[in-house]
């Protein structure tokens, strides 16, 4: 099957380390997939790549046999949404307009194509009734839903996702699971999550970052092994945490 | 107060001049400061007002030693805000850890060169005062005609892009991913802030120039929830405060710029306390 996004002999540093070394791997079209890590072993390094945010040092990067500055456009990103700022004063439909902007006219006003598009994506995370309320004033399981939604209205064939359920009520994960569920089933996922049940509920592939990416099938690992590697990763974290804390 | 507003409604009068010329510049003040507050980038608004007088100083310079008479201290103005914008915006971009001290580097190399230009202009006569303060009385209508054209700029690209600007303002890397560009649109928004404090110098001076781009547009954002309804609001308060600080001038014998900051700062203040109040 073709790969949706492929890394080839992929390095990166930002100073003197590498973040990532040598890393190959590809995500199958279609495919759920999930890349785990501790903290500063490259996962939104790997994100910033396939977005052509970052440019790796030697290597190179596919999306849907495109380089990264051309396949950016078929990638919807869902970015944490803490990262925002909390007053800023948009609807949820102006920000979810935002992924139509590659279809802005000239003029500078959106059409009602986009108009009817946003809306529909609104619609598929479950929001349309909340089009004009403020982003600001929406809870973290709402900003995140939104931000899906301005993701999917870019109509993207790979859709990335950074800690989806990072700061997220346990009540609204449930929600949550059932709007990434509820997608075409040909769209490729690929997410970053410290998300032990989400790992085992939705992905099919499990990508483990540690400056090198090891590549698994979830089918291949059973229970056991899967909460082996997450309580591994979890715990080499938490030593490290303990570390910089020294 | 009656003779303020015959003053008004006289054709050509000082009252009418000045009033006139603080509605054209309220429009920009509303539209612009509403993005400069949502991007939080107020002090590199800041930064460029202040730069501003370097260009001033330069032009003044230039007319006396080089007998430029065409060189206007508003070209000048327009010459140093389009500068300090690109400077500001380069290191902000590309350079964010020197961002802080870069810009207190240009603001204060803008003021510094303006003070040594005019004492190096021999017999400078004109008010130091009036471009640090503003002279809203003294206008004319060569400065009206210039504000109308550069507020026509600065309002007709502030609107013509208004979904781009928003977009680089609220997520610049999701606008950059959608085919923006946001290199482009940063820069357009520093250099339209700061065209915006050149329209301003007239009527507020360089270092209150500032209080009237944020002012208004913080206290609409405090009570609308889309960024265009915010600069109706900004552009409304705007002309309210400039007129009524004028009219405060004019029949109270007041410096009239201290007098519309005032006006915006207690418009500000007081719409802060009421929302805190009602959140009770």
């Amino acid at each position: 099957m073709a790969s949706a996004l492929s890394f080839n002999n992929v390095n990166f540093r930002y100073a003197e380390n590498y973040v990532l070394r040598d890393v190959s791997f590809g995500v199958e079209e279609g495919v759920c997939s999930c890349v785990i890590g501790p903290n500063g072993g490259g996962k939104t390094t790997l994100l910033k790549l396939a977005l052509g945010i970052l440019k790796p040092e030697t290597g190179d990067i596919r999306i849907f046999d495109h380089r990264p500055h051309i396949g950016c456009k078929l990638i919807g990103y869902v970015p944490q949404h803490m990262q925002f700022d909390p007053k800023f004063p948009v609807t949820a439909l102006e920000v979810v307009l935002m992924g139509r902007l590659d279809r802005l006219p000239w003029w500078g006003r959106f059409c009602d194509e986009d108009r009817d598009a946003a809306m529909a994506s609104l619609a598929e995370v479950g929001l349309k009734d909340r089009c004009d309320s403020p982003f600001a004033q929406m809870s973290g399981g709402q900003k995140q839903r939104v931000l899906i939604a301005r993701a999917l209205a870019t109509e993207p064939r790979l859709l990335l996702l950074d800690e989806p359920t990072a700061n997220i009520d346990l009540s609204v994960e449930e929600q949550f699971l059932e709007t990434l569920r509820s997608l075409p089933e040909k769209m490729t996922i690929l997410m970053v999550s410290h998300d032990l049940g989400l790992v085992e509920r939705l992905t099919e592939a499990v990508l483990c970052v540690n400056r090198n990416v090891h590549h698994h099938k979830v089918s291949d690992l059973d229970g056991h092994t899967l909460r082996e590697i997450y309580s591994g990763e979890l715990r080499k974290e938490h030593f490290e945490h303990h570390h910089d804390d020294d | 107060m009656i003779e303020f507003l015959e003053q008004l409604f006289s054709a050509g009068s000082i009252v009418q001049l000045a009033v006139l010329a603080g509605m054209i510049a309220s429009i920009s003040f509303g539209v612009v400061g509403t993005y400069v507050v949502a991007r939080r980038i107020s002090y590199i608004a800041a930064a460029i007002a202040h730069s501003v007088l370097g260009g001033i100083g330069g032009a003044v310079w230039l007319q006396h030693q080089l007998g430029w008479e065409w060189f206007h201290p508003m070209l000048g103005a327009v010459i140093a805000a389009i500068a300090s914008a690109l400077v500001i915006g380069w290191v902000s971009l590309y350079w964010k850890e020197r961002e802080d001290t870069i810009i207190s580097a240009v603001w204060s190399v803008g003021m510094s060169s303006g003070f040594l230009f005019l004492y190096f202009t021999p017999g400078f006569k004109g008010n130091l005062e009036s471009f640090l303060l503003g002279n809203i009385l003294y206008i004319s209508t060569t400065d009206v005609w210039i504000m109308l054209l550069l507020g026509a700029i600065v309002v007709g690209l502030s609107i013509f892009f208004y979904n781009q600007l928003m977009a680089v303002c609220f997520d610049d890397e999701f606008a950059r991913l959608r085919g923006v560009n946001v290199t482009v649109f940063f820069f357009m928004l520093l250099i339209v802030t700061g065209l915006s404090v050149v329209l301003l110098v007239q009527l507020a001076g360089i270092i209150l120039a500032i209080a009237l781009i944020v002012l208004p547009a913080a206290t609409g954002l405090q009570v609308t929830r889309k960024l265009w309804h915010a600069m109706v609001v900004a552009v409304g308060l705007a002309m309210v405060f400039t007129s009524g600080g004028v009219g405060l001038s004019y029949v109270k014998e007041l410096p009239a710029g201290p007098s519309i900051i005032l006006l915006a700062a207690t418009g500000y203040f007081g719409v802060l306390f009421w929302k805190k109040l009602s959140k009770r």
